[in-house]
């Protein structure tokens, strides 16, 4: 009975306390729903509208009623037109389409000549979704006449993976894992950082020094900089090691982009720690952000193929941006110069996460 | 040389949400002076200080810090202070040597000099057998000491120090205060929070302060000549119930049990304070002796933190 009596006593302690910690109670809520809701609308396996383009050199009356078709499955979005191939692979390149749809100027006659196929979709591989979805296309039947009844269904789509010919994960996988670990690090480190301080009253000393709010940001975050370098090289090293993932770009432009992608993690996790009060929050708050980094981002599910309204939250995710950058720069041999929105994105958002970090760190205690 | 006064306040109020925590606080401190800020927990002292090294805004009135008006330009003061928090603030994860360095870089204290000045704080300070050691693992006096070196690295000319004695044995005080009256010697202004009576008895110059409102100030001479009451000093082999009689006294102010002693405070208007106390003795039959004493500054507290008592009887 005592024991019962002891155990409730704990009990309406806890729930006491929980309800009086805000914070915690918003995210007893707030996780399951924000999950619920991610799962339950943005993860969505069915690919619709990827960015295509098409080379159709034939341009004749059959060539047009294959991309008709093509577009009535509602998979692809057809928003340019181009001459050649060549032209697809630089949109490919710079991550503009995920599918280039080329049809040559024989594609009637091979239609009927089995030999060869009439056309070709040149995937980014660089996602595996992206992948299959080209694939299901490659199998899908064609409703128009081929005139060459007398056979058995004609090779129509040939698939061309580039990036990851050989359709190995770790090359997909790397990239985008990089920018999740580093957002996890990243922002848990700068977070934590100064709740810490704040917990332990060192804060109480420190604010009433000459240093500033700026200064004491700043020199907080440098050294976090050189650990996520530090960590990048680390999972590059494996990458290549282990799993002999390449880096067929510059990996100048990829260690520019982390840097500007690290800033901005950090600025973050300063300004997650001006608003928690205690180093559990700040963890709260870190994956609050996390979540949506690894499912909105583009790492899981091709970003194209996400509602509108997650795309528009992925938008905002910087992890988003850094995904698209590496995939560009280690798998398809971008040049950060042909990036330059994403690269923009990670260097703005840090200017303002930074500023609203400082803003509101202010030097006093009320 | 500025002006006399290292602190000016004026009217310093300090509201959270409905509590009042400093209510129209002036506040003048001489410089080169130990001013102790004597009071129970809540009485707004930290506010107080919080307040006067811009920490905390205040919600009212102003205040002029070694001559620099507060709320004001807090940079250019915080050079010129020195501040100990209540709570021990340094890295308990770095070494007391780097704890120190740490400080002398952040104050930007001349290079060439850091090591000496370091040297001589150890020395002083009582710290030289610890400079490796991790400030956390440190005794209560030892953190006192290092948190007191780490403040005054820089020479500031006003030492704001919260309580800074509340975590400590007895020994390790005096060897505070002493190091304190050097501090002081040496033109060092030093404000000071205290619950303690013995350590305001040593600042030259006191205020004390009751649920945010100055009650009282001066030197502790000049309170304990000031109380407004007589101090009867009764002594009695039953001093609960003798002190439950004297209680009932309509006149006495107060009582106080300290052993087999009672400090009785009746209010300077009455003639004959020690015959009412004989009196009342007397009719209950109780064996004491009563006779005036002088105040000390536990009853200056007592006298001036009274409720205005409502005396049913």
């Amino acid at each position: 009975m005592k024991s019962l009596s002891r155990i409730l006593a704990v009990l309406r302690k806890e729930v006491r306390q929980l309800r009086r910690d805000r914070l915690t109670f918003g995210m007893v809520v707030g996780l399951p729903v924000m999950q619920m809701l991610l799962f339950g609308y943005a993860i969505n396996t069915d690919v619709r509208n990827l960015e295509a383009a098409v080379a159709d050199q034939a341009n004749t009356h059959l060539s047009r009623q294959f991309v008709a078709e093509l577009e009535q499955t509602q998979v692809l979005d057809i928003v340019e037109r181009q001459a050649t191939p060549q032209q697809l692979e630089t949109l490919l390149r710079q991550g503009a389409i995920s599918i280039g749809i080329y049809i040559p100027h024989d594609f009637d006659r091979r239609m009927v000549d089995q030999g060869r196929a009439a056309s070709h979709l040149l995937v980014d591989g660089s996602d595996p979704t992206i992948l299959g979805v080209a694939n299901q296309l490659r199998a899908m039947p064609f409703g128009f006449d081929t005139g060459n009844p007398g056979h058995a269904a004609p090779q129509v789509i040939e698939v061309r993976p580039f990036y990851n010919p050989e359709r190995r994960t770790p090359v997909n996988i790397v990239p985008g894992l990089m920018g999740v670990i580093l957002t996890m690090t990243m922002i848990l480190f700068t977070a934590v950082a100064i709740v810490r301080e704040r917990e332990r009253g060192n804060l109480e000393l420190l604010i009433n020094t000459p240093v500033s709010s700026l200064e004491l940001m700043v020199g907080k975050v440098v050294p976090y900089i050189l650990i996520g370098m530090l960590q990048l090289a680390l999972i590059l090293a494996v990458g290549r090691l282990l799993f002999d993932v390449p880096v067929r770009g510059s990996i100048v432009d990829l260690y520019l982009a982390a840097t500007a992608f690290i800033a901005a993690n950090l600025s973050l996790g300063l300004f997650i720690s001006t608003a928690a009060r205690t180093q559990f929050q700040a963890t709260q708050m870190t994956v609050f952000i996390l979540l949506p980094s690894i499912l909105l981002s583009g790492f899981m599910f091709p970003f194209k193929g996400m509602p509108e309204l997650a795309q528009w939250l992925g938008e905002l995710l910087p992890n988003t941006h850094f995904i698209r950058l590496t995939r560009g720069i280690m798998l398809r041999d971008a040049a950060l110069s042909e990036l330059p929105g994403d690269m923009a994105y990670l260097l703005g958002f840090t200017i303002v996460a930074m500023t609203a970090a400082a803003l509101r760190f202010t030097k006093r205690l009320d | 040389m500025s002006g006399e006064f290292a602190i000016e306040a004026r009217g310093l109020t300090k509201r959270f949400g409905k509590l009042v925590a400093v209510s129209h606080l002036d506040l003048d401190v001489p410089r080169g002076q130990i001013y102790g800020f004597l009071g129970p927990n809540g009485s707004g002292k930290s506010t107080t200080i919080r307040m006067l090294c811009g920490l905390l805004m205040p919600s009212d009135g102003s205040a002029r810090v070694l001559d620099t008006e507060v709320p004001g330009d807090a940079r250019q003061l915080k050079p010129r202070i020195g501040y100990m928090t209540q709570k021990f603030s340094l890295f308990g994860d770095m070494t007391v040597l780097e704890n120190l360095q740490f400080i002398a870089e952040i104050y930007s204290y001349p290079r060439r000099e850091r090591a000496e000045r370091i040297e001589e704080l150890l020395e002083r300070y009582d710290l030289r057998g610890q400079r490796r050691q991790l400030a956390g693992t440190m005794s209560g006096g030892q953190k006192q000491r290092l948190a007191l070196a780490c403040a005054v690295l820089h020479r500031p000319e006003l030492l704001l120090l919260d309580e800074p004695t509340s975590a400590v044995d007895p020994r390790s005080r005096r060897d505070f205060w002493s190091a304190l009256f050097r501090l002081a010697e040496a033109g060092t202004t030093i404000l000071v929070s205290t619950h303690y009576m013995d350590e305001a008895e040593r600042c030259h110059r006191l205020a004390i302060l009751d649920h945010g409102v100055k009650v009282a100030d001066g030197t502790p001479s000049e309170l304990q000549a000031n109380t407004g009451m007589h101090v009867v000093e009764v002594t009695s082999s039953d001093p609960y119930h003798a002190q439950l009689v004297i209680a009932d006294i309509p006149a006495v102010a107060s009582v106080t049990q300290l052993g087999v002693r009672l400090r009785v405070l009746i209010p300077e208007s009455h003639a004959n304070p020690v015959g009412l106390v004989e009196e009342a003795m007397r009719a209950a039959h109780l064996d004491t002796q009563a006779k005036l004493s002088t105040a000390s500054l536990e009853d200056v507290f007592v006298a001036v933190t009274l409720q205005p008592r409502s005396k049913a009887a």
